[in-house]
């Protein structure tokens, strides 16, 4: 069955129909009772599956998560909401030394099958701390896994597919496309941690998650009216990388641009150039270019379309691929 | 003096230890039987054993002491990497870990081996944790101990969660209830996370007993370092029961830890017990206390020793005579003396092994990286993988 729905929606509707399914699966987080989040992800889950279940919790991060971890223990599903990227780091050494060791610590006797839901990125006019892309912190601790969808339908799917999985999963949601609308077919099958070819091309090959997803395909569209054939990727998983896809591509292409909205120094689009390198080195026309936020503090709102990648820095990278 | 000046901090003594800690406390330093104590909480507490069972806390008392001391040789010895003793700690450790149900849980620091041992969890598991084979890797859910954790406080949250399960699955109210035991330290009880613990515990009714033992210092740093008040009087804050138990008192500890598991598991919410201990070794063996307390606090805390107090009260009432002391000494050196020997035998971990459990589900990036290191190690002349 397909219906219109936003991503926002198709998220809610994904996690309500977690909860049918499985009576372990719980949602805690800040304001995620009454209120329906922040951002509206749980409307009217607490009113449907009670308090017990769709969990308003107090104001600590790594409170929603360190009792999640114990709640996973005791065989629960706990899907952690938190409010907005930057808030996570009060969370993070639970992350970081517990989500993420407790499987390997215990030699696969203890799972902790969490789901930490994060609206990231910029692009609303926030202030401080409501903008920031903090992935290649998670995608750099080895235990967790990080996925970020971009359309309702892998709204719909992954939240799913993240919460069926005993991996612990960092889950990133793109804020400022919570909004946009799409075709959700409720019975749609794909993998959850595979990249996808979003766009054929031939000229060369652009990578991209999350928000910046929009931005690639636009960027695909208005290279067309110069003449230039780009072949896009949405990455979906960030740990582990789904780079197969991704080689045949830069291979057929020769040049390859990366964008994300976090800053580039060790950032994803790194990582992601050395592989290709690895793997594609015969076949590059040019070093593969990452287009990304700069390495600054996010600003403020009134400069924020100056950090985020957009069309115009896209086509120039590509540009500057062809003038190798 | 300005306004609003409290005046200097009192000095650590006077806030949180002297005068006479306001202890629940059932055996005297001198093995005098107290009937009856009444706690911070109101509370009178008792205990009323039998003989068998005294000789029975006597002899767990003595074993894990003999086992930590056989530990920490086998560190001496280069076959562990660290050790981290309990020595001192035995009342507190065997009172609280025999007052466990069997089906309550309990989230250990990294120093609980006395309620591992009560658990019936086999010795050598923190052993090849601090030798380094594994990260203690015994079954949390058929022990109903959870795994050592490492970062301070951590645990407290993860304990938390576990009973807010409890409550979820319907497994409070009655005898046969669930209670989680949480234990942590002095040290701890500045964490961020601890105090997140005690918030989300007390909003949600949940049944948990956070066990603090209080052995005067974190590493080097002495309690007044943590604290103002007597650490069990936070509670007070958060909205649930707190008390002071003699943590060197096997009853008395064993008494409070009892009550505070029942009603938890009867749905009245969590309480704080404040052990009063002390660490009469090194933090680890990595550690040099010389350098930071006196030894004239030492011997003063030598005269509270757990056991001490346990052999002169089972000898003067007659409980236990000369032959059953020898027995249990002979015991407690047989035990060690197995554990060395299997400590001795352990083998190494297969180097492969390393790429194992990182995700429940694996990786593809950690299997390619596995079958590289796989190749790698091969490449070597008589390599035997």
């Amino acid at each position: 069955m397909a219906e219109k729905l936003t991503i926002g929606k198709a998220l809610n509707a994904g996690l309500r129909r977690a909860l049918e399914l499985d009576p372990k699966v719980l949602i805690m987080g800040e304001d995620v009772g009454k209120l329906g989040g922040v951002f509206r992800i749980t409307d009217g889950l607490q009113k449907d599956f009670g308090d017990d279940r769709v969990i308003d919790t107090p104001l600590a991060e790594s409170g929603i998560i360190g009792t999640a971890i114990g709640l996973a223990i005791r065989g629960y599903r706990p899907v952690c909401e938190i409010q907005f990227d930057g808030f996570v780091y009060p969370a993070y050494d639970q992350i970081v030394s517990q989500v993420a060791k407790m499987h390997y610590r215990s030699q696969g006797k203890v799972k902790v099958p969490m789901v930490i839901r994060i609206p990231f990125g910029g692009g609303i006019g926030a202030v401080e701390h409501h903008s920031e892309s903090p992935e290649a912190y998670f995608s750099h601790t080895a235990g967790l896994k990080v996925v970020a969808c971009s359309s309702p339908q892998d709204a719909y799917t992954m939240i799913q597919q993240a919460i069926a999985s005993d991996d612990p999963i960092v889950f990133l949601e793109p804020k400022r496309r919570y909004h946009e609308k799409g075709e959700v077919d409720t019975e749609a099958t794909f993998p959850l941690h595979a990249s996808r070819r979003l766009r054929p091309g031939t000229d060369a090959t652009v990578l991209a998650y999350g928000p910046m997803v929009r931005v690639a395909l636009d960027a695909a569209t208005a290279a067309e009216e110069d003449g230039r054939d780009l072949e896009v990727f949405d990455l979906r998983t960030l740990s582990p990388l789904d780079l197969e896809p991704v080689y045949e591509s830069v291979r057929r292409t020769g040049r390859c641009v990366v964008v994300h909205e976090a800053p580039s120094n060790v950032g994803l689009g790194a990582e992601v150039a050395a592989r290709i390198t690895e793997e594609c080195f015969y076949s590059l026309e040019a070093p593969v270019l990452r287009v990304t936020g700069y390495d600054t503090p996010y600003p403020a709102a009134r400069l924020e379309e100056e950090f985020l990648p957009d069309l115009d820095r896209v086509l120039d990278a590509v540009d500057r691929t062809f003038g190798w | 003096m300005a306004k609003g000046d409290r005046g200097a901090p009192a000095r650590g003594k006077e806030v949180a230890g002297e005068p006479a800690p306001d202890f629940v406390q059932l055996l005297t330093p001198d093995g005098e039987r107290i009937e009856k104590s009444v706690g911070a909480d109101g509370v009178e507490y008792t205990v009323d054993f039998t003989d068998e069972e005294y000789r029975g806390l006597y002899r767990d008392l003595v074993v894990i002491r003999r086992l930590d001391a056989e530990a920490t040789a086998l560190q001496r010895q280069g076959e562990l990497g660290i050790w981290a003793s309990l020595l001192g700690q035995e009342a507190a450790q065997v009172g609280s870990g025999r007052a466990l149900r069997p089906q309550d849980m309990a989230f250990p620091t990294y120093r609980e081996h006395g309620v591992l041992y009560c658990r019936g969890i086999d010795p050598i598991m923190p052993l090849s944790l601090f030798r380094g084979v594994d990260q203690g890797a015994w079954d949390p859910v058929e022990f109903k101990v959870n795994m050592y954790t490492i970062v301070i406080g951590a645990q407290t949250l993860h304990a938390t969660g576990y009973a807010m399960g409890i409550t979820k699955d319907g497994k409070v109210g009655g005898d046969d209830g669930e209670a989680v035991i949480c234990y942590f330290g002095d040290g701890a009880a500045s964490q961020g996370d601890v105090n997140e613990a005690f918030i989300w515990a007390s909003v949600f009714h949940s049944p948990i007993v956070f066990f603090c033992q209080n052995n005067q210092y974190a590493i080097s740093e002495p309690i007044e370092k943590q604290t103002r008040i007597p650490l069990y009087r936070r509670a007070d804050g958060f909205g649930f029961p707190g008390l002071r138990v003699d943590g060197n008192d096997v009853l008395a500890t064993y008494a409070v830890t009892r009550a505070a598991l029942d009603n938890a598991r009867h749905g009245q919410g969590p309480t704080l017990i404040e052990a009063y201990t002390y660490r009469m070794g090194a933090h680890t063996t990595t550690d040099d206390p010389t350098r930071y307390r006196v030894a004239s606090e030492v011997e003063e805390w030598a005269a509270k020793d757990p056991i001490a107090r346990v052999r002169a009260f089972v000898e003067k009432q007659q409980i236990a005579d000369a032959s059953f002391i020898a027995e249990v000494d002979e015991q407690a050196k047989q035990e060690a003396l197995h554990l060395r020997e299997r400590v001795l035998a352990m083998p190494d971990p297969h180097p492969l092994t390393l790429f194992d459990h990182a995700y429940p589900n694996g990786s593809p990036v950690v299997d390619a990286q596995r079958e590289r290191f796989a190749e790698y190690l091969d490449s070597f002349e008589g390599s035997a993988h």
